[in-house]
């Protein structure tokens, strides 16, 4: 026990003497949080349309002026030609260019049919192009409504689904976003600081003064790992202080049950960092393979894009993925309030995959010792 | 000349010599492209549902297999009461209930209105309210064909063209971001620890003593680099042309003057770093956990620039990656040429200037 002691006391100090370690492992990781959670919002609003008015009817001109009056589009600039309109596109200036033809007017007063008006979207972004086309079909046929020339023809039956939308109703982003990416960074962290570890004595060469030491090795690996779970769990509190400060972000469930499964967690990264750190050579080698698993992790977690929109061989990959349980786990337990039983399959995952890991690197560890 | 060249030699000889850092930078990018290229996609397959249907008669149960069938919705459970409902939603087992309200037949024919409740989790909202939008849709939809009662309506067609990306793949949008990212921290990474690791190493002296000034030591480190950085590159584009149709409407000549300023502009800015830190292990976790994150998000990778908060837009103006990405969309979408992109390769070049004047200028304070 005495020797843990001394040996996480040394781990501490060896973080703490470089000044710059500090700055990194607490301050960049919660200004990023507070800072980029802003950017991660698929709500879209002010999309720039030019617009192309070949009829210049009246009529007309109330159509444009109901898309000036849309929360969605600003109407930045006319143009007299489709050339000089797709070139706006291709320059990035507008995204949207309608094109109202000519007897726009005639042909709704005369009830000539059908009523034809052309929108070209910028689809590079494919879900910006087809809510913008959402958007517009909805503001086109609201107009025709408005204007009394289109009759529904099951007005006769009234469809009014009201919608309850649950746990967010607000819409804000951040809510669902902070929980996620706050366990980004301290994967970040945890998975980075554990796989530069062991290789950074390897490389610097002191890893054989430890070998010689009567160390067991169940405490040169705790001796390792701990200081580690305690800063990145001083991180994770951190920033769900920070996020229910700034951002005001739910906090519905139990949040012992959040550190419990928050602390098994960090096990499975820091263990990992660890098996990695025993393979490599260098620090560099370290970081690349960290970075390549990191992405993965990352990407395929279901944080930035939903995971019912992934492919099926996708998710089969996922099952090993343990950011891909825990940011779910994470978002039930705030957002939703969900309760142990509830959570129960992720945290069983992440259990297993934990156990897993650890013992990768007490097996690893052996081998170098 | 004859030194740089020498020392270019030797440098490269050093990666040629670690193998497995060469294998996994070629290996990274091409595993890489392929898992996120068919994964990430912001098209809603499935979305899981359940259903209490409450009246159970004809109409309801053509509604329900209505949504069963369409490409949307998995019918994962059939509820008997609104007390299981919580349940489902709390573990995750749902992300929508639909809930059909007794007689609904008779309402229907009777009142003319239609009950139906939907109950969505609204945890993510963009997939929520496509939820919503798909099932209102859908039930319309079918109530249109139902009461066949086309009088008094006048069809009316929007022409939409999708421009650039027609058949509006997901791929499309995110393989350019996919290749900024890869191309950025390795880069950055492979060049951070190149004087740091001198420095820990004590070698550095030995370079100091050595007539070769401070310009030639740093050309001389960023070179071999370049080099492995171009082929690695041209291998990402060839996988991205051949898995992914990705086209390149631009010349090819404007996409690799576009890639070969970025890449000089990653390695400058992982020289800054390697200049700057004390050890390998603080160079390793700034480019990492110092870059990864701003270059996900403040590049327009995933989430489109134009949605964010205009502070923040501000910030995005900072992101080298934000003009690469612009330009590999630009060029291999849009077939932009050099008048559109002009303001990219400005700002890029002027950024290269930048970081290596000031890494120059660290360098030699150094030496002192």
């Amino acid at each position: 026990m005495k020797t843990l002691l001394f040996l996480i006391h040394k781990e501490f100090l060896q973080i703490f003497r470089n000044k710059m370690m500090l700055p990194i492992i607490f301050g960049i990781p919660i200004i990023q949080l507070l800072i980029l959670v802003n950017a991660a919002t698929y709500e879209i609003k002010n999309i720039n349309i030019g617009i192309i008015d070949l009829d210049q009817s009246s009529l007309s001109r109330r159509f444009i002026s109901k898309i000036q009056g849309s929360q969605y589009f600003i109407v930045t600039s006319f143009y007299f030609s489709n050339k000089e309109g797709i070139l706006a596109i291709d320059n990035n200036k507008i995204k949207a260019l309608l094109v109202i033809p000519k007897n726009f007017e005639k042909d709704i007063i005369f009830r000539n049919t059908p009523i034809k008006i052309q929108l070209l979207n910028d689809a590079i972004n494919s879900v910006n192009a087809s809510i913008t086309y959402a958007y517009f079909q909805q503001l086109f046929s609201s107009f025709l409504n408005e204007e009394k020339y289109d009759k529904t023809s099951i007005q006769s039956l009234k469809i009014d689904i009201i919608p309850k939308y649950r746990y967010n109703s607000d819409f804000d982003y951040k809510k669902y976003m902070v929980p996620g990416v706050l366990v980004m960074l301290i994967t970040l962290i945890s998975f980075v600081l554990g796989a530069l570890n062991i290789v950074r004595e390897k490389e610097v060469g002191t890893i054989e003064q430890i070998n010689v030491t009567p160390i067991k090795k169940y405490e040169f690996i705790i001796g390792k790992l701990f200081p580690f779970w305690i800063i990145a769990l001083l991180d994770f509190t951190i920033g769900l202080i920070l996020g229910k400060l700034f951002y005001n972000i739910p906090i519905v469930g139990s949040i012992p049950l959040l550190y419990l499964v928050a602390g098994v967690y960090l096990i499975i990264l820091l263990s990992l960092g660890l098996f990695i750190s025993t393979i490599v050579d260098t620090q560099q080698q370290a970081t690349l393979v960290a970075f390549f698993f990191l992405m993965i992790f990352i990407l395929l977690s279901g944080l930035f894009t939903s995971l019912e929109s992934m492919p099926q061989w996708i998710l089969v990959i996922n099952k090993i993925n343990p950011l891909a349980y825990f940011i779910q786990t994470i978002r039930m337990i705030l957002l939703k309030g969900s309760n142990f039983w509830d959570i129960l399959p992720n945290f069983t995952a992440i259990i297993i995959l934990a156990i897993i890991s650890m013992s990768l690197a007490i097996f690893r560890v052996r081998k170098t010792q | 000349m004859k030194q740089l060249i020498a020392f270019i030699r030797k440098e490269l000889l050093h990666i040629i010599r670690d193998w497995r850092t060469l294998i996994v930078i070629f290996a990274i990018p091409a595993i890489q492209l392929i898992v996120f290229g068919y994964a990430m996609s912001n098209d809603l397959k499935y979305i899981a549902i359940g259903v209490l249907d409450k009246s159970n008669d004809g109409i309801s149960r053509k509604i329900v297999s209505n949504i069963a069938f369409s490409n949307f919705f998995k019918i994962r459970y059939v509820l008997k009461s609104e007390t299981e409902i919580e349940h489902l939603f709390q573990s995750n087992k749902v992300k929508e209930v639909l809930i059909i309200q007794p007689d609904f037949s008779k309402k229907i024919y009777k009142e003319g209105s239609v009950p139906i409740q939907i109950i969505v989790d609204a945890s993510e909202p963009n997939t929520s309210n496509l939820a919503v939008n798909y099932t209102s849709a859908l039930i319309s939809s079918f109530f249109l064909k139902f009461s066949k009662n086309p009088a008094n309506h006048q069809p009316y067609s929007i022409e939409v063209k999708m421009l650039y990306n027609p058949s509006l793949k997901s791929s499309w949008m995110f393989i350019p971001g996919i290749i900024a990212l890869i191309l950025t921290l390795i880069s950055v990474m492979l060049t951070s620890v190149s004087i740091v690791k001198e420095k820990e190493y004590g070698s550095m002296e030995l370079l100091l003593v050595t007539p070769l000034n401070s310009s030639i030591i740093i050309i001389g480190k960023v070179v071999p680099y370049f080099i492995l950085s171009i082929i690695n590159i041209s291998f990402i584009f060839l996988l991205g042309h051949i898995l992914f149709d990705l086209p390149v409407e631009g010349s090819l000549l404007t996409l690799y003057v576009l890639s070969i300023l970025y890449i000089m502009l990653a390695l400058s800015i992982g020289i800054l770093i390697s200049v700057i830190v004390a050890n390998q292990q603080v160079a390793m976790l700034i480019s990492l956990v110092a870059l990864m994150l701003p270059t996900i998000l403040l590049s327009g990778f995933i989430f489109p620039i134009e949605n964010m908060p205009k502070w923040l837009q501000f910030f995005s103006y900072i992101m080298p990656p934000r003009y690469f990405i612009e330009g590999l969309r630009g060029i291999m979408l849009k077939g932009n040429g050099y008048k559109e992109l002009s303001i990219n390769y400005i700002i890029i070049s002027c950024m290269i200037i930048f970081f290596i004047s000031l890494s120059i200028k660290k360098y030699k304070s150094r030496l002192e």
